[in-house]
C-alpha cells in the first residue's frame, strides 16, 4: 500500500495500491475503523484481482472535500512552506528517538540482561 | 478517482528534487527499478491466505529500542497479537501526531486481524516487521535490510506480503 504514486512507480513492486492521503496515512484516517477495514479489503481484493505485474490500484476515499493539503504536504501539511532555503528537515541523529522518555527506561531494563531477540540490528 | 486536475497525487520525487535545489544539495537518487517486476500469483483464495505484514513508519513496541533517524537499519520484530496501545512511533521525514494516536494508520494490525475475524483473510503470520524508511542508502537496504527482512517473512511461510510504506 502507498501514499507515494511518483516513489511507487519508481520502485515498481509487483503490485500495490494507491491511497491519496497525506502522507503518515498510508492505510486510513485515524480512529476510523470502519474506513480503515474498507480500504484493506480494498487493497488485499488486489492479491486476486490484478494480474499484470506492475499495476496499481487507485483506492476509492477521499481525504477531504477541501484540497489543500497539498499545497503542504512535504511539509506534513505543516507551517513549513516548500519554498523557504531554510533547512528544516530533522536533523539524523543517530541515537533512539524514543516516543516517550518511559520508553527508553523500559528498553533499557529490559536489555540490561542482553539482547532481546526483537531488536534485530539494534543491539 | 477523480479526474479532476487540481487533485492529482502529490509528486514526491519532484518535491524532494525542488526541496534540495533549495538548498544547493545534489539531487536524490530515488530508486528506479527498470523492467517487469517480479511476478509470484496468489496461489490459494484469500480466505485461506496467510499474509506477513511489514511496515517502515518507524514503529516499535514498548520494550524494544527506538529507531535512530540515521541510516538506521535495523528492524523491530512485533507479535501480531499486540495491543495498539503498547505500538510506538518514531520517524523524521512525516508528521506522527494521528500514528500515534492511531498506529492503525501506517501499521495496521487491526483492520487485518478484523479481517481474519470475519473469516475474509485466513491468518496473520505471527510476527510483523518494521523498520525505519528514512534510510538515505539504497545499497544499505538493497543488502542489508531487505534480505534480512526477506529471510524472516519467508521463515513465517506466508501466501503473501503486504508491505506498508510512510
Amino acid at each position: 500500500m502507498t501514499s507515494a504514486l511518483s516513489i511507487t512507480r519508481s520502485v515498481a513492486p509487483p503490485r500495490a495500491a494507491f491511497l491519496d492521503f497525506p502522507l503518515g496515512h498510508t492505510t486510513g484516517k485515524k480512529n476510523q475503523p470502519e474506513m480503515q477495514l474498507n480500504l484493506m479489503r480494498q487493497a488485499l481484493a488486489g492479491f486476486e484481482e490484478i494480474d499484470e505485474p506492475g499495476a496499481i490500484r487507485f483506492l476509492d476515499e477521499r481525504w477531504s472535500e477541501d484540497e489543500s493539503w497539498r499545497q503542504n504536504a512535504m511539509a506534513g501539511g505543516g507551517s513549513k512552506g516548500k519554498e523557504s532555503s531554510d533547512d528544516s528537515r530533522t536533523p539524523r541523529v543517530d541515537t533512539p528517538q524514543y516516543q516517550y522518555p518511559a520508553d527508553r527506561d523500559e528498553a533499557e531494563k529490559l536489555h540490561h540482561k542482553g539482547a532481546c531477540g526483537s531488536c534485530v540490528g539494534a543491539e | 478517482m477523480t479526474e479532476d486536475s487540481a487533485a492529482e497525487p502529490v509528486d514526491y520525487i519532484a518535491e524532494t528534487r525542488a526541496t534540495y535545489d533549495a538548498l544547493g544539495y545534489p539531487p536524490y537518487e530515488w530508486v528506479k527499478n527498470e523492467g517487469t517486476p517480479p511476478w509470484t500469483p496468489i496461489r490459494v483464495p484469500l480466505r485461506e491466505a496467510k499474509l506477513a505484514l511489514a511496515a517502515s513508519g518507524g514503529i516499535y513496541q514498548r520494550g524494544q529500542h527506538a529507531f535512530h533517524f540515521k541510516d538506521d537499519a535495523s528492524f523491530r520484530v512485533i507479535d501480531t497479537a499486540a495491543s495498539c496501545d503498547d505500538l510506538r512511533i518514531t520517524h523524521f521525514a512525516y508528521d506522527l501526531t494521528d500514528a500515534r494516536a492511531d498506529p492503525n494508520v501506517v501499521f495496521p494490525l487491526d483492520p487485518l486481524r478484523a479481517l481474519v475475524e470475519a473469516g475474509e483473510l485466513g491468518a496473520l503470520a505471527p510476527e510483523a516487521f518494521t523498520f525505519m524508511g528514512g534510510i538515505y542508502s539504497a545499497r544499505k537496504v538493497r543488502e542489508e535490510l531487505a534480505p534480512a527482512l526477506v529471510e524472516r517473512i519467508v521463515d513465517q511461510r506466508p501466501d503473501i506480503a503486504l508491505l506498508v510504506p510512510v
